[in-house]
């Protein structure tokens, strides 16, 4: 294996990563209110036909991503409505959501299926880019990439560092103490929500225009799951989170660079890696029961309704 | 709530001081009522007439004896798949893989009519049968060791294990046991005569599966309400808290759910296989696992509402067929009213713990 072949693994890991860290960011602050919505894969199905049809049918990827975060939105809103207003359960709410999105995309995207599309493109950052080996490892991605990075720096510091972050926290931790002082509850979940859904909106744009640009029903493939599991992985602190994404981006490409590896193994048996990897890494975070009791939100899960 | 207390909303929700039986009965038609006319609201709106679509999804695909059987037939797996859900769900046991115990049901049993029973001229169908159940409950026992174990939650892991055990059946059919006479199919040879579950009644391919579910029904309704251990399941949905503290085990109610939501999915993927498609092939299921999850909350978790729901699921999946071929609908509008029953139906559900009232 030659050096040029490790950089392109790296590389393509990335590529592989940036939906999960999208997905699993938005997830994050979602769950620091308190909040579970388990419809993360439904959401981004519904992202990544919505963005894809909007980019092929304007030739703007920028209004694609756009759409494909209000998309995201709208039907977190439904979910935020059920659960947040009307109490419903958010796990079978949230898997609802799922079942739901997984319908819709493929009922309004059928006419979008094996239509082509101009990929986004990588940055090309003049002498940056043209650097060996640090060029392509550090300075040829696209945008979405550049901007996950910088997205999961905000998020890290608007949590930790500010008043904002603190009373989304407050919630998520102890959603009656925070509803005694004062603070809005159910609308800061509802902002958290939405916020998710964007976030995973976004996930699927990245998917279907940047990943593989194409539109396919279900093309997610357990994608908005494992950045649900990632979101525990990093024990809800965002640059773990990315590293979480950075480590399954990794597993996801390496069945692709098996054979040049010398692993002859059934193609079957790689795929299975990734969803493998999952069930791995949530037991070895789980296998300490003070992990998830010091990390988890206190309230993740439950309904609050502040009464009359 | 927000947005429900600002002062433009003439509605607020209060809540009742016990639980509504009435509400708890209609909560269900009252979404299938809802779902029902949002569809074809949805229909007329993309320019379909709602009365003829009306026609093709409900009514031609039942107006024959090969109708109502085919309605029976693809209500079992969802059936007995709810069935098996439900003891877990009230538990708050949340087995969300049952589309992988069916696959990995379907693999176990579809090998044992492959390679094992041939030869038998009695007795060899039991046999199949049992093989699905027990590799339905093996695949949901990795969950429920998981979460009794390392505490990891069960919703991951089983929903992960759908994907592999997909992949597994895929690399079965396109490797090993691809039928050598198959023209390079990525299929199994066709499973045995002494393998295959007999039609109920001729001109309908619905078969003795179906009763099995029914009897099923009828065993779930007694563990329920009957034993003690169906009780103990109960106890701890409902106020976990308490169940602890009168000491009944958390631990063998995930492995009893389990294994229950387990050996059934496994059954209903091997008589999907010794029913209708009569050997392995890489697609075996239009996600009957996931719509049983549907169905078990529109039966409310009890075996007659599961009964009563799998066969409205089941009309839903005719009527997506039937749109598809008449109407040029894709298939996927059945997922879709799927999902937007579910919704109203826990939308409903509101209505059972509070009343909506004037500002």
């Amino acid at each position: 294996m030659s050096l040029a072949t490790w950089v392109a693994i790296a590389a393509s890991a990335v590529g592989a990563a940036t939906p999960l860290v999208y997905a699993a960011l938005g997830e994050l602050v979602t769950e620091r209110a308190g909040v579970l919505n388990l419809g993360v894969e439904g959401m981004m199905l519904v992202g990544a036909m919505s963005g894809f049809a909007v980019a092929v049918s304007t030739g703007s990827l920028l209004l694609g991503f756009l759409a494909a975060a209000a998309a995201g939105a709208l039907i977190a809103l439904l979910f935020a409505v059920l659960t947040l207003s009307l109490q419903t359960n958010q796990v079978a709410t949230g898997l609802a959501l799922t079942l739901f999105g997984v319908g819709l995309s493929a009922f309004a995207g059928r006419s979008f299926v094996g239509l082509p599309i101009a990929r986004l493109p990588p940055l090309h950052i003049a002498l940056l880019s043209e650097l060996p080996v640090l060029g392509p490892l550090l300075f040829h991605y696209d945008l979405m990439v550049y901007l996950s990075l910088a997205l999961c720096a905000l998020i890290a510091w608007l949590l930790k560092r500010t008043r904002a972050g603190l009373r989304l926290r407050a919630v998520g931790e102890a959603p009656e103490i925070a509803h005694a002082l004062g603070e809005p509850v159910t609308r800061i979940r509802y902002l958290a929500v939405l916020f998710g859904g964007a976030m995973s909106g976004i996930a699927g744009a990245y998917l279907s225009t940047a990943l593989t640009p194409m539109w396919v029903e279900g093309m997610s493939a357990g994608r908005g799951w494992i950045a649900l599991a990632l979101v525990v992985f990093g024990t809800w602190k965002p640059w773990r989170v990315l590293g979480g994404a950075y480590l399954f981006g990794t597993v996801t490409v390496l069945q692709l660079y098996a054979q040049g590896l010398g692993i002859h193994v059934p193609s079957e048996f790689l795929s299975m890696l990734p969803y493998l990897a999952t069930i791995v890494v949530l037991v070895v975070i789980c296998r300490d029961a003070r992990t998830i009791l010091l990390n988890q939100p206190a309230s993740l899960g439950r309904s609050f309704h502040p009464g009359y | 709530m927000w947005p429900f207390d600002r002062s433009p909303w003439p509605l607020r929700l209060e809540r009742r001081a016990k639980p509504s039986m009435a509400m708890r009965m209609a909560s269900s038609p009252l979404a299938a009522v809802a779902m029902v006319v949002t569809g074809f609201l949805t229909l007329s709106l993309l320019g379909t007439d709602p009365v003829a679509a009306f026609k093709v999804f409900f009514v031609e695909p039942l107006s024959s004896l090969y109708g109502l059987g085919e309605l029976l037939l693809k209500a079992t797996p969802l059936m007995l798949c709810a069935l098996g859900l439900a003891p877990g769900y009230r538990a708050n046991v949340w087995n969300i893989g049952a589309e992988g115990q069916f696959t990995i049901g379907a693999i176990t049993g579809g090998g044992a009519a492959l390679y094992w029973t041939p030869a038998m001229t009695h007795g060899a169908l039991p046999l199949i049968l049992l093989a699905g159940v027990l590799g339905g409950m093996a695949w949901a026992a990795i969950p429920a060791f998981l979460r009794s174990q390392f505490r990891t939650s069960e919703i991951f892991v089983s929903l992960m294990l759908v994907y592999i055990a997909q992949l597994l059946l895929s690399y079965l059919v396109h490797g090993p046991w691809r039928d050598p006479a198959g023209q390079n199919f990525p299929q199994s040879p066709p499973l045995p005569d002494n393998a295959l579950l007999a039609p109920l009644f001729d001109g309908a391919r619905v078969n003795v599966g179906f009763l099995i579910a029914l009897a099923l029904a009828a065993l779930s309704w007694w563990f329920g309400h009957a034993t003690a251990a169906g009780y103990r399941m109960r106890v701890s949905g409902l106020a976990p808290a308490a169940a602890a503290y009168a000491g009944i085990s958390q631990r063998r109610n995930i492995w009893l759910a389990m294994l229950i939501g387990g050996g059934t999915a496994g059954l209903a993927g091997i008589c999907e296989v010794a029913g209708p498609i009569g050997m392995l092939q890489p697609s075996i299921s239009p996600g009957y696992g996931f719509a049983a999850i549907i169905v078990a909350f529109v039966g409310r978790l009890h075996p007659l509402g599961i009964v009563l729901a799998s066969l409205l699921m089941s009309a839903l999946y005719l009527g997506g067929e039937s749109a598809q071929v008449e109407l040029q609908l894709p298939s996927s509008v059945s997922g879709l009213f799927q999902g937007a029953l579910l919704f109203f139906l826990l939308a409903a559900e509101l209505l059972i713990h509070f009343r909506v009232r004037r500002t």
